[in-house]
């Protein structure tokens, strides 16, 4: 059932592909911007990389999340799915992999803009898509479940961020923390420890979004 | 709904107690403890901060019990109070975080500090703030009501994560203060403020409950025949003219 959801998501993401590429460009602006912001001061680049990637990351998210639920709302394609004799949690979990998938590759994409414009090489890469694996899946759980609620709501563009940031605090400190050691050097070996909170805090928010989602969706 | 079986007055005695409470022990905290021996003056704050901060908790906890009520067994009243509850318990957050700062100015030299309670306070209320936004947003009862249950449940789980992860970030805030932690001549004034507190948080959740459970009975009531709305709409346009 999961599978079938999510060939569904994957589908439309891939139909409507321009959609990822613009929200790429947004993120590299974001990553562009951010350096204004410091000056152009290589070694203070360096020490704010992570911390950039991040909330590039974490701003083009609420794009990314907006918009797919933007098109189940399209001629009520989401209430043709709920009459569906599947599980609304296989809806959720659907949803929140092609999420998932989707900030992690964004994720990954953003990292060549960042070791150009902020001196940011030489680091374990392996490490580093594991940190953005477990920090987009951080994101995309509550993210999907705030989505489906606020794509319903009034003025949506302001309430899905009001929701879903404070809410993630955990996932860009300790995000941003092990993205900074495994750039910086990691000499007393932490990254371990915050990608463990970064592991509490996925298994918590997919279990615990999961099991809501289907009050959300249903009337 | 059964806020409004309750006799009337309960609030507002509730309410007299509580201010008669919290001037009490602000009075015997201020002038009759002995000041404390390195913060001098400064300390005596914690007669208010330490119990807002208790209250603070408990009103939110209060909010998440009302959530799970709402979402598992129904019922308007859990969710009127759900609505009273969260503003009052934001309200108090707020406050706590100002008294922290005004602390926090003459012991530390900063008005704000990244260390963990305060960090979590700050962000539960922004956190809980988004959700009296999101009940603004959503004119269907129905939806808002399971809306802002869902969102308070993810919320208040979200708030033990927040505080180990900025914990293990930075840290520099005094022990907890508690009766136990303090000398007995602190005793006193802290708990009658503490119950001072609790009794108007009381009265406030219990007024604000039932505004909510007007409105939203209001809104849950059937639309009223068209020839008794129109001369009402006439009047009000007539008063708005003159």
């Amino acid at each position: 059932m999961i599978v079938a959801a999510l060939r569904k998501d994957f589908l439309l993401q891939w139909r409507t592909r321009a959609q990822v590429a613009a929200i790429f460009v947004f993120g590299a602006t974001a990553l562009l911007l951010f350096s204004f912001a410091i000056g152009p001061n290589a070694e203070a680049l360096r020490q704010h990389a992570a911390g950039f990637l991040w909330l590039a990351l974490l701003l083009s998210s609420t794009l990314t999340l907006a918009e797919s639920f933007q098109s189940e709302m399209e001629q009520h394609a989401l209430e043709g799915l709920l009459l569906l004799p599947a599980d609304a949690r296989a809806l959720y979990y659907g949803k929140a992999l092609s999420n998932w998938a989707q900030l992690a590759l964004l994720g990954v994409a953003l990292v060549p803009i960042m070791v150009v414009l902020y001196d940011a090489g030489s680091m374990n890469v392996a490490a580093l898509v594991g940190i953005i694996l477990l920090g987009s899946a951080g994101l995309s759980a509550p993210g999907t479940l705030y989505a489906a609620m606020t794509s319903q709501a009034r003025s949506k563009q302001t309430l899905l961020p009001l929701l879903l940031f404070p809410l993630v605090v955990p996932v860009l400190l300790s995000a941003v923390k092990a993205t900074s050691l495994l750039i910086l050097g990691d000499p007393m070996d932490q990254v371990r420890s915050w990608s463990l909170l970064l592991v509490c805090f996925d298994l918590i928010h997919w279990s615990l979004c999961g099991l809501l989602f289907g009050r959300v969706v249903e009337d | 709904m059964s806020a409004e079986r309750e006799s009337p007055l309960v609030p507002y005695v509730l309410a007299f107690l509580g201010l008669v409470l919290l001037l009490w022990g602000s009075w015997w905290g201020l002038f009759a403890a002995p000041g404390e021996a390195h913060m001098g003056n400064v300390q005596r704050i914690m007669y208010v901060h330490v119990p807002t901060a208790w209250n603070a908790m408990l009103a939110l906890t209060f909010a998440f019990a009302c959530a799970l009520a709402s979402l598992f067994r129904g019922g308007w009243q859990w969710d009127a109070r759900l609505e009273a509850a969260m503003e009052v318990g934001i309200v108090l957050s707020i406050l706590l975080c100002m008294q922290g700062a005004i602390w926090a100015k003459p012991t530390w030299g900063v008005w704000w500090d990244w260390d963990p309670r305060l960090t979590t306070t700050a962000v539960l209320v922004f956190a809980f703030a988004g959700i009296l936004a999101l009940r603004h947003f959503v004119d269907d009862p129905v939806k808002r009501a399971v809306w802002s249950a869902v969102a308070t449940i993810v919320a208040y789980v979200d708030v033990p994560i927040v505080y180990f992860s900025v914990k293990w970030w930075n840290s520099l805030h005094q022990l907890q203060s508690t009766p136990e932690t303090v000398s007995r001549a602190f005793h006193w004034p802290l708990r009658i403020n503490a119950f001072g507190i609790l009794f108007l948080m009381s009265a406030m959740i219990g007024l604000r409950t039932k505004v909510a459970a007007l409105r939203l009975r209001s809104e849950l009531a059937p639309p009223l025949p068209a020839e008794l709305v129109a001369p009402l709409t006439a009047q009000r346009l007539e008063g708005s003219a003159r």
